[in-house]
């Protein structure tokens, strides 16, 4: 983990080759992270992977988020890992839900879906955990190779790890819910 | 004890003589009446049935676990004579769904038991190929009898071996049971045979009605009139 300055040093770098890059830094429970602009994802990852004294040439993890009611309210979570100096700093893309404030509520037959680059060109490793953010949370990764669903049927319609899906599931009769569901033995 | 080696003595002397022929009338009789027993063909055939169930190597999930220790020596599945774990449904009769059966899998299940021979049977182990169990999300089937025909359900989270045992002596018994109901008696598909579809038009209810009255009574002798000679082996259990 790179300390606070450390931390504050690495968005300094990335602001000099672009300009309002980095909008956030935050030192939590020892996590360095970076907050970054969506547009500017792929240069703050080439930036901490190709600097030499960086070197964050492994992505541990990337995997998506939703933090409905807050905005912008999806994030996707990058992790990435120094193994010379075994040192992990987390980048966070905020992304806005462009379908918030839909004024034709549903009308509209393209669905509205939140982009980011995709970084399958600088981590090979992240084709497959792309595909499980697009087929869980339905951001669409603009230049994935083969972007599709992963882990749900390809026919499967919604994005069941947001948190305004529904659970789904049958209502199970317990004793203390029998009274909801009256003559339920006929 | 020295009574029951005269009778055996006795016994050894009768068989010899039944061998040599002198065994006559009277005592002829008492010999091959003690010595036989009589049934049907079907109850002969559900016997074997019952007691040489070949299950299918197919795991789900976490029950598979305990699946795989029926077969060990602690709890020995071939004592009930279903050790014989086929790799392919085709050689299977008995299809045990040990897991959460996600709604991806489901077409692979109900493939799998469509590959199966009749008669074959469904056993769902567990509470989650049972109900959905704990996963009542989007993204398992609540209950694997939503797609396809299960026999028996054993209770559980997982299942003990034991419990597992005690469900395949209940499909033992239901084997030997009913040998009169075949599958469509069991699941209300009477009407769906080939051969019920041949008649003109939609077979009406009175046939359907007298088909199904036919294959009760049907003997192995005396197939049904709706029935040709050559369908009887497509009919499987119900003949």
């Amino acid at each position: 983990m790179p300390d606070p300055p450390g931390l504050e040093l690495i968005a300094q770098g990335i602001e000099e080759g672009r300009q309002g890059t980095v909008i956030e830094t935050s030192m939590e429970h020892g996590r360095a992270t970076l907050i970054v602009n969506p547009d500017g994802i792929l240069h703050a990852l080439t930036w901490l992977r190709d600097t030499p004294e960086q070197g964050y040439r492994f992505l541990s993890s990337l995997h998506a988020a939703d933090y409905l009611p807050a905005t912008p309210r999806f994030a996707v979570h990058y992790e990435l890992l120094s193994r010379e100096r075994i040192e992990r700093v987390n980048v966070k893309a905020l992304l806005v839900d462009p379908a918030a404030g839909d004024e034709t509520n549903g009308a509209d037959p393209v669905e509205k879906l939140p982009e980011l680059d995709s970084c399958v060109a600088l981590y090979p490793t992240a084709d497959f955990q792309e595909r499980e953010a697009y087929d869980f949370f339905g951001i669409v990764f603009r230049g994935h190779p083969d972007l599709r669903r992963i882990a749900m049927p390809e026919d499967y319609v919604g994005w069941p790890q947001r948190r305004d899906f529904p659970i789904g599931g049958e209502p199970v009769l317990f004793t203390h819910n029998e009274i909801e569901a009256p003559r339920w033995f006929e | 004890m020295e009574v029951e080696r005269e009778s055996l003595r006795a016994r050894q002397l009768r068989a010899r003589d039944l061998l040599r022929g002198d065994l006559e009338g009277r005592d002829l009789e008492e010999y091959v009446e003690e010595r036989l027993l009589t049934t049907t063909l079907e109850n002969v055939l559900n016997w074997g049935r019952s007691n040489a169930i070949f299950p299918m190597t197919f795991g789900l999930a976490c029950c598979a676990i305990e699946q795989i220790s029926l077969v060990t020596s602690r709890y020995d599945i071939a004592r009930f004579g279903a050790e014989a774990f086929r790799a392919t449904p085709r050689q299977a009769d008995l299809l045990i769904l040990s897991g959460r059966v996600s709604i991806k899998m489901a077409p692979v299940v109900r493939r799998v038991y469509d590959q199966m021979l009749e008669p074959r049977w469904v056993m769902a182990m567990g509470a989650c190929s049972s109900s959905g169990g704990m996963f009542a999300n989007y993204a398992v089937v609540q209950g694997a009898d939503k797609f396809m025909p299960v026999d028996i359900h054993v209770p559980g989270c997982p299942p003990r071996p034991e419990a597992v045992l005690h469900g395949l002596n209940k499909l033992q018994k239901l084997i030997r049971g009913q040998p009169d109901l075949g599958w469509r008696q069991r699941y209300n598909a009477v009407g769906t045979e080939e051969w019920a579809r041949f008649e003109e038009g939609k077979p009406t209810k009175e046939a359907l009605e007298r088909a199904a009255a036919a294959i009760r009574v049907a003997k192995p002798t005396a197939p049904s009139p709706h029935m040709p000679a050559g369908e009887a082996e497509d009919m499987g259990d119900d003949v």
